[in-house]
Parts: structure tokens; C-alpha cells; sequence
């Protein structure tokens, strides 16, 4: 059942939930952040109105920054700022930013241990139409391999407002994974969110569980949708949203395990590198559980709707469900 | 600046010269690391920390201080010299270049060594951090700002698009307070740079960029001072001094060979460079040297 002090959406089962892009969260938390601390400023490299930096560049012209499309310069103008005491948000598409210019947020930024925040909007395969070129699938594993940065992969608009004013306040190089596609509100500005601690939002029923899921970033809401299924078919299921990829909440993950003894990831991102892996490196070195992973297995992306592509790539309801089953007969 | 002293050129002389001895010093203690470079620049390493940048090496995180940005972070052992020579930490402490556990890191890193504004090293992407730099300053000062930023690029790291994606954002933003120093000395690791990518007229480059450019002989104080000054007084544009050295000034052996851009001394080539090094400046006669 709903964690009921997850405070969330009474109406995520509802057809009609509503349905904001996690994008458009940054874009409001950056101006809340911008409103109560000077030294925030926001680049971005042509991409203004997708990623949602517009608002910030009205309220704020002389603290906005367009430095064209040029990632590389990107990350490292947003350096220098960072030097000198400014607070900068760092705009673009993942597959850009931090796709293209990896390096330059490894050396000047997270070497430099400079307080930039990277933006990335339009990640995973709802990225949709624009096809795999466009849609960033390892941005995951290449930020949260980088010593110091913080990685956070929010589940949607009222956490990723959150998860943006919250890393305004800290000195860590941090990388959002944002979304372009409208996804159902999940959480409410009642959710509690701190950075590197995970939110149970589905509680099993009883001592034990059936089945531990552990989500981040949108598929949360299928996950949910399932977790109510199963639920109502005998299972006991318990799901974590792991908002922070890096620091990751080990604790609540190993208790995950011991509750469930059998584990399945969901992300919108390859298994290798991202969600999958870093909660197998967990449970390898504290308590070898079952896993299963819902994620993109080692293939790129292609054109078509959110929907149909996660079809297509086994993201979707009866994924979910396939690696649920699958798992609990692996338990010993 | 743009008036400089002949006391004060002979005084800059003599540091270049310490620093030049220093780099040799460090760099054959350390056993590998990158010498053209570092002893083509010494000259203006020495006009920049002892004359032109508003700093305190006692102080390095001074608020009021001008900020010095190396982007080719390979030539460090010519700032480290210059840095201990200025007293921001003993000289003895250079003999630990590229070591276990040393300050003075095969590449800078900020971290390690206070008075080091960027760690660096990977080529291209100290204009872009400059820039930064001097739009923060734009914020809190505004345009009237007496701060400058000033940042060293080597002419081999210009192959690096993003130096270019960073010299259109700084004419754009018209950051007057910003300084960029390339040295041209026509060598990369793998040959001259008109051989392995030709940069052709980077003063037409940079015009064409809107940027203000100068070039100079960046072994005469004078010229360098003259830039500067220059360079400072310049409104609504950002200003480079393109500056043609000799790579591995001061040792004829070292001197406009690639090979020397990555390598350092062996203990027998070191002695006669520093022997060669005493005559640099008329400090010592050679029919004096042992």
C-alpha cells in the first residue's frame, strides 16, 4: 500500500492525473533559487526554452548566460563562475551535457571541485520522436563514475523543483537528469526529499515482503501502478524511489533486501552503469540478493512515442511485471 | 605599465633567469615533464608575478587579487619556479615536482597548491573558465571593474575548438577585463605547428573574432609591458597579446626543437644548460665559467 508518509498524489491512480514534464520543475526551482540566493546564475547553450531556463533569464537577464551551442565551453564558462563564488546551473540536453563534454566537467569541474550543476533535460527514451541520436541513455553512468558529483534523477515536477533548490545550497558538482515528455505527478510539495536519501512510497502489508522495487526518475509511476496490482493479487511488494543515484541511500537498499530477498531495478537508462549496477555493487558487498533489471539492455534508442518505445525496449507495465515473477521464483 | 624602468627590465632579467635556472633544476629532479615551454615563457611568467598582477603569495586567496588562469597546464614548472621566486612557497620545494605526495603536481591542481586559480592540463578550456571568471566579475563589479583575468594558452592547444567556442563568448560578452597571452612558439608534441595543423595568421584569427590583438616579442620586457598596458586600457573588447618566443629560451641545445616541448634534461644536459644559463644577461662572462 502507499507509504502514507510519502505524502503523495492521492490521485496517482487516477486516469486523469495530471501531468507535468520534470523539466518544468527545474525551471520554476531554479527561479525560487535564484530569488533567494544572488550568486545563482544559469547557462544554457541555445537551448533557453527547452530547458525550461527562460523563466530565469526574464527575471534574471544579467545573471543569464547563452554561450551558443557549445557544451565544452558550456561546462567550463560555468567553471570560471563557480571560481569566482557563483552558483551556476549549466543547461542542456543530457545527450550533450554531460554526453559531449565529459571532460570538461571531469577536469574543471569535478577535479576543480567547483560547485556547478549540470543540467540535463531530454534524457531517455521519451525523448521520443528525435529518435536514439537524441535520447541520453548513459548519462547516468558517466556522471556518477566521476569522484564528487552528485547524481539525481528526479521522478518528477514537484521533485525535481525540489531536488534544484536543494543542490543550489550545496558546494557539490551535481548533475539532474531531467525529461522532456509530460509524466504523471507523483510526489507533493508535502513529500519529503533530501538529497541521498531514498523514499519508501509503497509499504508491504506485512513484516516481510514478496519483492523489493527499487525505481528512478518516471518509471516510478509504473512502478506504482504494478506495486497496486501485484498487491491486490497476493503479492507483497515494497518500492523505493531512489531520487539520488550518487550518493546512494545503501541503507534503505539493504534493508530493501533483507525485507524482500529479491530484488528488481527500473530505469530509463542502460542497466550497465546505471541504477542496476549501482544496486548490485551494494548487494554484492553486503547481501547477495536476486536482481532483476528493468532498463535498456546494451542498445540505443530510435523514433517513436514514450509509450511505444517503452514497449519496444521492455520498460513498460508488463515488463515490470515479467521481471517481479521472474525474481521471486529465483528466491531461494 | 606601458613605462617601464631599464632598472626594472635588468631586475625582471634577472628573475627570468632564476626562474629559467629553477625549471631546469626541477625538471631534471623530476625526470620527464615539458621544458620548451616552461623556459619560453619565463619571461613573461616573471613580468606577470613580479610586476603586472595584483597579488599577495602570502596571501593567495587575496579578494582584491588578479586572477591568473594557466590553461597549458604542462608548462607548470615554469609557474611553480616563478611562484616560489615571488615567495609563495620555499624554492627548495620544487626539487618535489611530479613526486609522491608533492604539492607541485605533474599538471597544477588547484587543491594541492594555494595561489593555483585551476587545475589544468587537458588542453583548451582555460579561455572558457576565464571567461567565466570575468563574467562573475562583470556581475559583482560591473564594467568599471580594476580586476583583470589574465590567462596563458599555448599555440598548439588553439587546435582545441572549444578555445574558439570560448573567444566568440568573451567578444560577445565584450569582457574588457580579460587578458589572453598565447604562446607562439610554433612547436606541439608532434612538430612545428604549421606542419601537424596549421594555424596560419592567428593576429587575421583573432581580428576576425573581434577580439583586440597585439603581437610582440615575448622575450623583451619593454614590448611585453607596452602589451599589457595596452591590453588593460582597451574598452568593449577582450585583448590577447600574441607573443613569439623561442622554445627553450636560454639553452641553445633546447632551443625550437620539438623534442624538447615534452621531455626534460638528463643530469649531464642540465649541468650545461645551467652553465649556459649563467652567461643569459651578461651576469657572468663566459671565459669566467668553470
Amino acid at each position: 500500500m502507499i507509504n502514507k508518509k510519502a505524502k503523495i498524489n492521492p490521485d496517482i491512480f487516477e486516469e486523469n492525473v495530471v501531468k507535468t514534464p520534470t523539466r518544468d520543475g527545474f525551471g520554476d526551482g531554479v527561479v525560487d533559487a535564484g530569488r533567494g540566493e544572488a550568486n545563482v546564475v544559469v547557462l544554457t547553450a541555445d537551448l533557453t526554452e527547452s530547458t525550461r531556463a527562460n523563466k530565469f533569464a526574464e527575471e534574471f537577464p544579467n545573471r543569464f548566460f547563452n554561450v551558443g551551442i557549445a557544451e565544452q565551453n558550456l561546462a567550463s564558462v560555468a567553471s570560471g563562475l563557480a571560481a569566482m563564488g557563483k552558483i551556476p546551473f549549466a543547461t542542456s540536453y543530457a545527450m550533450f551535457s554531460p554526453g559531449r563534454n565529459w571532460e570538461q566537467i571531469r577536469t574543471t569541474i569535478c577535479y576543480n571541485d567547483q560547485p556547478v550543476k549540470i543540467i540535463g533535460s531530454h534524457a531517455g527514451l521519451t525523448t521520443g520522436p528525435d529518435g536514439g541520436t537524441h535520447q541520453a541513455l548513459e548519462d547516468i553512468a558517466i556522471t556518477r563514475v566521476l569522484p564528487r558529483m552528485v547524481v539525481i534523477c528526479p521522478c518528477d515536477y514537484e521533485e525535481a523543483k525540489k531536488a534544484t533548490i536543494a543542490c543550489s545550497r550545496t558546494k557539490d558538482p551535481t548533475y539532474l537528469r531531467l525529461s522532456r515528455e509530460k509524466t504523471p505527478q507523483i510526489t507533493t510539495s508535502e513529500t519529503p526529499f533530501e538529497i541521498g536519501k531514498a523514499i519508501k512510497v509503497f509499504e508491504s502489508k506485512e513484516e516481510v515482503a514478496d519483492v523489493g522495487i527499487i525505481s528512478t526518475g518516471i518509471l516510478l509511476h509504473k512502478v506504482l501502478k504494478m506495486a497496486n496490482e501485484l498487491e491486490q493479487n497476493g503479492t507483497n511488494v515494497e518500492v523505493l524511489n531512489i531520487h539520488t543515484i550518487k550518493p546512494i541511500d545503501e541503507r534503505a537498499i539493504i534493508e530493501l533486501a533483507e525485507k524482500s530477498g529479491a530484488i528488481v531495478t527500473v530505469e530509463e537508462h542502460q542497466v550497465a552503469g546505471g541504477l542496476g549496477s549501482a544496486v548490485s555493487e551494494i548487494l554484492a558487498r553486503n547481501l547477495p540478493t536476486p536482481i532483476e533489471f528493468v532498463g535498456v539492455h546494451d542498445q540505443y534508442g530510435q523514433s517513436g512515442n514514450g509509450e511505444e518505445l517503452f514497449s519496444q525496449y521492455n520498460l513498460d507495465e508488463s515488463a515490470i511485471l515479467e521481471a517481479v515473477q521472474k525474481v521471486i521464483s529465483r528466491k531461494v | 605599465m606601458g613605462n617601464i624602468s631599464d632598472e626594472k627590465v635588468k631586475e625582471l632579467q634577472l628573475k627570468a633567469t632564476d626562474i629559467r635556472k629553477s625549471i631546469v633544476e626541477s625538471l631534471t629532479e623530476a625526470g620527464s615533464g615539458h621544458t620548451a615551454g616552461s623556459l619560453g615563457m619565463a619571461d613573461i611568467f616573471a613580468y606577470l608575478y613580479f610586476f603586472a598582477l595584483k597579488h599577495d603569495p602570502k596571501n593567495p586567496d587575496w579578494p582584491e587579487r588578479d586572477i591568473f588562469v594557466l590553461s597549458n597546464g604542462h608548462i607548470c614548472p615554469g609557474l611553480y619556479a616563478t611562484m616560489a621566486h615571488a615567495g609563495y612557497f620555499r624554492v627548495e620545494e620544487l626539487q618535489t615536482l611530479r613526486k609522491l605526495g608533492s604539492r607541485l603536481q605533474g599538471h597544477p591542481h588547484r587543491e594541492y597548491l594555494p595561489g593555483i586559480e585551476t587545475s589544468s592540463g587537458p588542453l583548451g578550456s582555460g579561455i572558457s573558465q576565464a571567461v567565466g571568471m570575468a563574467l562573475a566579475l562583470r556581475i559583482d563589479e560591473g564594467k568599471t571593474t580594476n580586476r583583470f583575468i589574465y590567462c596563458m594558452v599555448g599555440d598548439g592547444e588553439m587546435d582545441e575548438g572549444q578555445n574558439w567556442e570560448a573567444i566568440m563568448t568573451a567578444a560577445k560578452y565584450r569582457l574588457q577585463n580579460l587578458v589572453l597571452i598565447v604562446d607562439r612558439n610554433n612547436i606541439q608534441i608532434d612538430g612545428y605547428t604549421e606542419d601537424i595543423m596549421p594555424l596560419n595568421d592567428l593576429k587575421e584569427k583573432f581580428e576576425s573574432f573581434n577580439w583586440h590583438v597585439q603581437e610582440i616579442d615575448g622575450h623583451n620586457f619593454e614590448m611585453i609591458d607596452d602589451a599589457i598596458g595596452h591590453a588593460k586600457s582597451i574598452f568593449d573588447k577582450p585583448s590577447v597579446i600574441i607573443a613569439n618566443t623561442i622554445p627553450g629560451k636560454g639553452v641553445d641545445g633546447f632551443q625550437r626543437r620539438p623534442e624538447w616541448h615534452g621531455k626534460s634534461p638528463s643530469k649531464d644536459e642540465a649541468k650545461n644548460a645551467l652553465k649556459e644559463l649563467r652567461t643569459l644577461h651578461g651576469q657572468i662572462k663566459c671565459d669566467q665559467l668553470d
